[in-house]
């Protein structure tokens, strides 16, 4: 049977229709039942965000920390409230993520695989430090590494590069007091 | 206008390389994506920052040039019309949101088409880097090049715990999404794409279209790149994906072998009819197009056909993409007239091709 609507597909909504009290059977095509709003419309329904907003639905949460504060959390910087940021899954602007922080760990760790600290690149220009404090971390980690292997010299070598770069961070830190 | 030099040719520059493993990897994709640190995001920008940070870009990388990447040209969306905007989306230049969603978008493409750097998309910039084949460390290693060069001059909004902080918190971290286009024909045929898709999953990659989320992958074409971006340094994550596309290859190779021992006859009518529907059909849709187009570049890759340059692919998958035939033929065409057009292209292609061996 074909759509009673376009006529040309085949029928595949079958239902039945009361508008006060009288009855009518309906039969169109997919197509037709989405633009008569028969069905909703299936778009944007399992978009990134609906998925993303769902993940940090404060009600599903196994513990709600005091939902008061969380709806007066708002970004003093671009005004967007965490209800919102909830909804639509994505921030306002950089500030944001200093004012949702208590709340986004386990946001972080369902998308980035547990994940919720940075671990690369840092911007050289700006950070001034936080590129050389970045270095610092990972200098660290590397000579801790080096001695659970027995490799000392190597340590020896990481050591002076710490030692380098704690006192450019030093001089830094002396040149910005003056 | 100066962007046309960007829609003339469906084939960019870069792409006329062929590159390491280009058999089976058509194209090397990284993308970082970075805000000012003082702007909201363009999600919710008012019209005067926006403003500012396509006036800022502009002056600043406008007709610059880095590197091997010369001239950027500053694109502005709102100066395209809906089709110009479609090509450079079929190029892969710029992101369908760009196209579509964003508010004073625009692109600075370096004359190569090497690079571009999106402004006011979903992030301030977007900058992205291609390159023939697989070259994922000589694609990171480039794009951190370009990064420091734009940190020159902008102050990044970044967090020590969080990373480059960026508007959805998928890309949040080192803001990386690296992603290697991928021909695989004889792990499509044989099935086994579908086994191995979950697996990757798992591994924290994602699997795609050639068109990017929720695209189909037409002409076996499948688009593989990292999910995670925070707690993992860029190097790891290209490790990751580079270990996966090298175990991909590897498979594909082998399907290809086997299907040669077992059905080598088989293989050869397939990649032959194919070749003779391009060649000779006057109708054709964009998705037989696809397939056939699959079949003809493996009949290459194997050595069936000879007389064929390698890149058609690449080249003629772009080419008979809806928007970039209607600027082809410098009119609007409905989907029947595209049809045809399509399969006129196709076949002055092909007879192109063959003049050039005799």
């Amino acid at each position: 049977m074909d759509c009673q609507e376009c006529k040309q597909n085949p029928a595949t909504v079958h239902f039945t229709q009361v508008i006060n009290g009288e009855k009518t059977e309906v039969r169109v095509c997919q197509q037709c039942a989405k633009e008569k709003g028969y069905v909703p419309q299936d778009d944007d329904v399992y978009s990134l965000h609906h998925l993303l907003s769902g993940l940090f639905n404060p009600k599903t949460a196994v513990h709600h920390p005091s939902p008061q504060t969380e709806e007066d959390l708002k970004c003093h910087h671009c005004g967007m409230t965490y209800q919102q940021f909830t909804k639509i899954g994505k921030f306002g602007c950089a500030s944001c993520y200093e004012t949702f922080s208590d709340h986004l760990n386990p946001l972080f760790r369902k998308v980035h695989s547990g994940n919720t600290v940075h671990e690369g690149r840092a911007p050289k220009r700006r950070g001034s430090d936080v590129y050389s404090r970045k270095k610092l971390r990972d200098l660290k980690v590397k000579l801790q590494e080096a001695i659970a292997d027995e490799a000392f010299e190597h340590a020896a070598e990481i050591r002076d590069e710490i030692k380098l770069v704690e006192q450019e961070l030093h001089h830094d830190e002396e040149r910005d007091d003056t | 206008m100066s962007s046309e030099q960007f829609m003339n040719e469906a084939i960019s520059p870069w792409l006329k390389e062929n590159g390491p493993d280009s058999d089976i990897v058509m194209s090397t994709r990284i993308r970082l994506a970075r805000n000012f640190e003082q702007s909201p995001f363009p999600l919710i920008a008012d019209e005067e920052t926006l403003e500012g940070v396509l006036y800022f870009m502009e002056k600043e990388f406008s007709h610059r040039s880095y590197l091997q990447y010369k001239d950027l040209e500053f694109v502005r969306m709102s100066e395209l019309n809906s089709l110009e905007k479609q090509v450079l989306v079929e190029k892969h230049l710029i992101s369908p949101h760009l196209a579509d969603k964003s508010r004073y978008g625009a692109a600075l493409i370096s004359q190569n088409e090497q690079v571009s750097i999106m402004v006011n998309e979903e992030d301030h910039i977007r900058a992205q880097l291609y390159f023939p084949g697989f070259q994922l460390e000589e694609a990171l290693d480039q794009a951190f090049q370009i990064d420091d060069w734009l940190e020159e001059k902008i102050n990044y909004a970044f967090n020590e715990d969080r990373g480059y902080l960026t508007c959805c918190p998928t890309n949040v971290g080192t803001g990386l999404r690296a992603s290697v286009m991928m021909h695989l024909p004889a792990l499509a045929l044989t099935r086994k794409i579908n086994r191995m898709i979950p697996a990757i999953n798992q591994l924290g990659l994602v699997v795609r279209g050639i068109y990017g989320e929720g695209s189909e992958a037409l002409g076996n074409i499948f688009q593989i790149s990292n999910q995670v971006t925070l707690g993992r340094a860029e190097e790891d994550i290209i490790e990751d994906l580079k270990g996966v596309v090298e175990k991909l290859i590897e498979h594909e190779r082998y399907a290809r072998r086997l299907i040669m021992e077992q059905s080598g006859i088989e293989l050869e009518d397939r990649v032959f009819r194919s070749y003779g529907i391009l060649q000779h059909s006057r109708i054709i849709e964009s998705k037989e197009t696809a397939k056939c187009l699959s079949d003809v570049q493996l009949g290459i890759d194997l050595g069936f056909i000879t007389n064929i340059s390698k890149s058609i692919l690449n080249e003629l998958v772009v080419l008979t993409q809806p928007a970039f035939l209607q600027q082809y033929a410098k009119k609007t065409l409905t989907p029947n007239e595209r049809d045809i057009f399509r399969a006129s292209l196709i076949r002055e292609r092909f007879s192109l091709e063959e003049k050039e061996e005799d």
